[in-house]
C-alpha cells in the first residue's frame, strides 16, 4: 500500500507540475490573472505531494519491505535504523527522488517566501522551474521508478554498500542535493528575467539569498563528504580529484562566481548579462555533475549499478534545458541592458578578476574530468588525475587568494591605486615574514606549492580582517562579518591544505602485540588485537597507544567485515589534537602473527574542514544581515494580520 | 557627455567580452598543454610489450593478479605479483597496505611506473571496492584462475 500511495503521490506532482508550467506559461502570454494565481498554489501542493512520495520511501526502508524492489536490492533487515533510514536515498532510484523532492521545496520556497520580485518575473520563474521539474519526474517515472514491486519477495535484502554504512550518508547526500538542486532556482530566476526582460539590480537582490543558501549547502556538502572520505576510505587523502569530486565541485566553483558577480548586480547594477550566463552555467554544472555520476558512464562508489538507458535519459535532460537555456539567453541578451560604468581600480574589477579565476579552474577542471571520456570514444584509455588539477587549478587558486586579499580593500567604483596598496602593506608584510621564517626553517623540503600555500594563507588571513580595522565592531553589518568570516575560512582552509601536504608523516610497519613505533614525536605501541563485533559487522580491532610528552591516548583501527554484502572494509582510528591529527589503519594480518599498520601524522589538517565550515557559516551570516529587514518586515505584516 | 558616455559603456562591454573570451582560450590552452604532460595512459600487460614504456612514466596497468604470484616481502607491506590480460604478463610490487577487495585472480588497476628492471612500481592500487564495482577498465574481463586465460570480450 505504501508504495502505490509513494507512486501515486509521484504521478500527482508530475500532473500539478505540468499545470504548474501551463498556468504559468498561458497566464503571461494571455495576460490572465486568474491562470497566475493558480501557480503559487499549485507549486506548494506539488512540493507536499512530492515530499510525501520521499515519505513514503524512507517507510519503506524502515518496515525493510522486501516486496519493493528497490528496499531488496539496497538494504536488509539485520541494518541499524539510520543506515535502513538514510539508505533510502543511498542509491540511484531514492537519490532522483529526493533531487526532486528537493526541487519542489525550492519551488514551493520561491512561491512561499518571495517578496520583492515583480509578479511576472516570480510567475516566469516558477513556470521554469515546474518546467525542470518535469523533466526529472519524467526520469524517474519512466526510467527509474524506485517504487517498482518484487514479486515475490525477497527473502531479505541485499544490503547496503558498507563503505555508504556511515553516518556520513544520513548527513552528506541530503545536503548537497540542497546545494545543487538549489541553484535551479537561480537557474529559474534567469530563465525568469529572460523572458520577462528584467535583469536589473532589483533581480539581482531578490536571487541573492537563493544563490548563498544553495551555496552554502554546497559548502557543506562538500565539506562533509571531504570528511567522510577522508576517515573512512583509510587512504588518508581527503580530496582524490575523483570525477565524482570535481562533479560537486563546478557546481560551487561556478556558485561561488555567481554569488560574488550577483553582489556587483545588486550593489551596483553591473555584470548583467554576465550573471544571468552564470546562473545558467551554475545549475548546469550541477546536471553535468549528475549525469557523470548517475549515468554510468564513470565508475565509483556513488554510481551505484546503472544502466545505459538512464546515461541517455539524463543525456537527453540535459541537452534540452542547458541548450533551451543557451539559446534563451542568446535571443535576450541584446535586450539586457549594459549595466554601470566602473573605473580600472576598483573593487568591481577584483570581483571581475575573482569570476575569471573561478571560471578558468571550473573550465580546467571539467576538461580534465571529460576528457577521459572523450579519448575513450576514440578507443585510447586515459586518466587523468591528481598531477594535472593540481598542476593547473594550484596556481590558479593562490591567484584567486590574492585577488580576495586586495577585493574588499578596494571601493566600489572607483579607487585610487596607492591607497589599496597601503592598505595592502600589513598583509605584505605577513606573508614577506612568513616566506622568510619558512625559507629559514625548511628550505628544500617542502614542494614550492605549499610553500606558496602557507605564505599566501597568512596574507588572506590578515588582509580579510583588514576591512575591519576602521569600523565600529558593534556597528559593522552582519554581512560585512559573513565576508570576513568567510575570506578568512579560505585562508584557514588553505593554510591546513598546505601544511598536510608539506609536513606529513607517515610510516608503514609490520608490527606484532609489543612492538613500538616512533613517528613525529608521537610513540605508538601495538598493545593487542582481538575480535568484536557490531550490528551487521565483525571485525578484528586493535589496541594502539599513542604517546606524546607524557600524555596518553588509546586508538582502535579496525578491519571490518561485513557479511551482506561480503566486504572487508579498514575503519582508521583518528586522535586530534589541536595542532593536528594522528591517523592509525590497520591492514592484513600475516602468516607470522604481525599485523600491517600505516600511521599518519598531520598537522593542522583539521583546519582544512575548520575553513571549510567557516566559509559555509560566512555565507549564513550574510543571508541573515541582508535578509534580516525583510524578514521583519514581513512578520510585522503577519501580526497586522496580512498574509498577503 | 552623454554620447562619449555611451561610447564608453559599449567600449566597456566590449573589453570585458576580449577579456573573457582570453580567459577562456588560455584555460583551454593550460589544460592542454596540463594533460599532455599529465594524463597517465592506461596499459594493459600486451600494451606494455608491444608498444613499450619508458621507464619512470607515469601510467596506469590494468589486468588479472595472476593465480599464485602474489608474494609478500620480509618487511610484512611489501608485495610482488604478476598482471596479466591473457596474452602477456607483468611483474610489479607494491608497498603499503592493499586494498580490502586486492586478491589473487581478481582485477586490479595499478598507478604507478616501472623501473629500469622491468618491474611497475605501484604507489596506489585500485581493486573492486564490492561486487558491483569495477575499475571501468576491467570491464567485460573474466580470468580462469585454474588456466590463467583470460578472456576479454572487448
Amino acid at each position: 500500500m505504501i508504495a502505490e500511495l509513494g507512486l501515486a503521490a509521484l504521478w500527482l506532482a508530475a500532473a500539478l507540475a505540468l499545470l504548474q508550467c501551463v498556468l504559468a506559461g498561458l497566464g503571461l502570454t494571455q495576460s490572465r490573472d486568474d491562470l497566475l494565481s493558480g501557480v503559487r498554489p499549485v507549486a506548494v501542493c506539488q512540493a507536499l505531494l512530492c515530499a510525501l512520495a520521499f515519505l513514503c520511501l524512507i517507510l519503506l526502508f524502515l518496515r525493510s519491505d522486501m516486496s519493493v524492489l528497490l528496499v531488496a536490492m539496497n538494504s536488509h533487515s539485520a541494518k541499524p535504523w539510520l543506515y535502513k533510514f538514510a539508505g533510502a536515498w543511498g542509491n540511484h532510484e531514492g537519490s532522483m527522488l529526493l533531487w526532486v523532492t528537493v526541487m519542489g521545496v525550492a519551488g514551493a520556497g520561491v512561491a512561499l517566501l518571495e517578496r520583492t520580485l515583480k509578479r511576472d518575473t516570480h510567475m516566469a520563474t516558477l513556470g521554469a522551474q515546474a518546467l525542470i521539474s518535469l523533466g526529472f519526474y519524467a526520469f524517474l517515472l519512466f526510467s527509474s521508478n524506485p517504487f517498482e514491486r518484487l514479486a515475490p519477495p525477497a527473502a531479505d535484502g541485499q544490503g547496503l554498500n558498507p563503505l555508504l554504512q556511515d553516518p556520513g550518508l544520513a548527513f552528506h547526500p541530503p545536503t548537497l542535493y540542497f546545494g545543487y538542486v538549489g541553484l535551479s532556482v537561480a537557474f529559474s530566476f534567469a530563465v525568469g528575467a529572460l523572458v520577462t526582460r528584467t535583469v536589473d539590480a532589483a533581480f539581482a537582490r531578490a536571487m541573492r539569498p537563493w544563490v548563498l543558501t544553495a551555496w552554502v549547502m554546497l559548502t557543506i556538502g562538500i565539506v562533509a563528504g571531504s570528511y567522510w572520505a577522508y576517515y573512512e576510505l583509510g587512504w588518508g587523502g581527503w580530496w582524490f580529484w575523483d570525477p565524482v569530486e570535481n562533479a560537486s565541485l563546478m557546481p560551487w566553483l561556478a556558485a561561488t562566481a555567481l554569488l560574488h558577480s550577483v553582489t556587483v548586480l545588486a550593489t551596483r547594477d553591473a555584470l548583467r548579462a554576465w550573471t544571468v550566463m552564470l546562473a545558467v552555467i551554475a545549475f548546469s554544472m550541477s546536471m553535468v555533475g549528475t549525469f557523470l555520476v548517475r549515468s554510468g558512464i564513470l565508475t565509483s562508489v556513488h554510481a551505484f549499478a546503472v544502466d545505459p538507458e538512464r546515461g541517455s535519459f539524463i543525456l537527453a535532460l540535459l541537452a534540452i534545458y542547458i541548450g533551451g537555456a543557451l539559446a534563451l539567453f542568446g535571443a535576450r541578451v541584446g535586450t539586457v541592458r549594459e549595466g554601470k560604468q566602473f573605473e580600472a581600480m576598483s573593487r568591481e574589477t577584483w570581483l571581475v578578476v575573482n569570476n575569471l579565476l573561478l571560471t578558468v579552474i571550473l573550465g580546467v577542471v571539467l576538461i580534465g574530468t571529460l576528457y577521459p571520456l572523450m579519448t575513450e570514444a576514440f578507443g585510447h584509455k586515459v586518466s587523468v588525475g591528481p598531477p594535472y588539477f593540481n598542476r593547473i587549478a594550484g596556481p590558479l587558486a593562490l591567484m584567486l587568494m590574492l585577488a580576495m586579499m586586495a577585493g574588499p580593500l578596494t571601493r566600489w567604483r572607483r579607487d585610487k591605486p596607492g591607497l589599496v596598496a597601503e592598505r595592502l602593506i600589513w598583509p605584505a608584510l605577513a606573508m614577506a615574514g612568513i616566506a622568510a621564517a619558512l625559507g629559514v626553517a625548511s628550505w628544500g623540503k617542502i614542494g614550492l606549492l605549499p610553500f606558496l600555500g602557507l605564505v599566501v594563507a597568512g596574507g588572506v588571513a590578515l588582509g580579510s580582517i583588514v576591512p575591519l580595522g576602521k569600523r565600529n565592531l558593534r556597528r559593522t553589518p552582519l554581512f560585512v562579518w559573513g565576508m570576513v568570516i568567510a575570506h578568512m575560512g579560505c585562508a584557514v582552509s588553505l593554510a591546513g591544505m598546505a601544511a598536510d601536504s608539506a609536513f606529513t608523516t607517515e610510516k608503514l610497519a609490520a608490527m606484532k602485540p609489543g612492538d613500538n613505533v616512533e613517528a613525529a614525536g608521537w610513540s605508538v605501541t601495538f598493545s593487542s588485537v582481538a575480535p568484536v563485533a557490531g550490528e551487521n559487522w565483525s571485525a578484528m580491532q586493535a589496541d594502539m597507544i599513542a604517546q606524546r610528552g607524557g600524555a596518553e591516548a588509546l586508538l582502535n583501527p579496525q578491519n571490518r567485515f561485513f557479511s551482506d554484502p561480503p566486504t572487508t572494509t579498514t575503519e582508521s582510528a583518528i586522535l586530534t589534537r589541536w595542532d593536528g591529527q594522528l591517523y592509525i589503519v590497520l591492514g592484513d594480518a600475516l602468516d607470522d602473527g604481525r599485523w600491517q599498520v600505516r600511521i599518519w601524522w598531520k598537522p593542522f589538517v583539521t583546519l582544512i574542514w575548520l575553513g571549510g565550515l567557516m566559509i559555509a557559516a560566512g555565507g549564513v551570516l550574510t543571508i541573515i544581515g541582508r535578509e534580516r529587514r525583510g524578514w521583519l518586515l514581513k512578520l510585522r505584516k503577519i501580526h497586522a494580520g496580512d498574509w498577503g | 557627455m552623454a554620447k562619449t558616455g555611451a561610447m564608453k559603456s559599449k567600449h566597456q562591454r566590449l573589453i570585458l567580452a576580449i577579456i573573457a573570451l582570453v580567459a577562456v582560450v588560455a584555460a583551454g590552452l593550460l589544460a592542454a598543454s596540463a594533460l599532455k604532460d599529465e594524463a597517465a595512459y592506461f596499459y594493459a600487460p600486451d600494451d606494455v610489450k608491444t608498444k613499450g614504456v619508458e621507464p619512470g612514466k607515469a601510467i596506469r596497468l590494468g589486468g588479472m593478479v595472476v593465480a599464485g604470484s602474489l608474494k609478500k616481502a620480509a618487511d610484512g607491506v611489501t608485495i610482488t605479483f604478476d598482471v596479466t590480460d591473457g596474452k602477456a604478463t607483468v611483474p610489479a610490487t607494491f608497498t603499503g597496505i592493499a586494498p580490502d577487495l586486492f586478491r589473487e585472480g581478481s582485477g586490479v588497476v595499478a598507478e604507478g611506473a616501472f623501473d629500469e628492471t622491468g618491474t611497475f612500481v605501484a604507489t596506489e592500487l585500485l581493486a573492486k571496492h564490492d561486487e558491483r564495482y569495477m575499475p571501468r577498465e576491467l570491464e567485460g574481463m573474466n580470468y580462469n584462475a585454474a588456466t590463467h586465460e583470460m578472456k576479454a570480450d572487448r
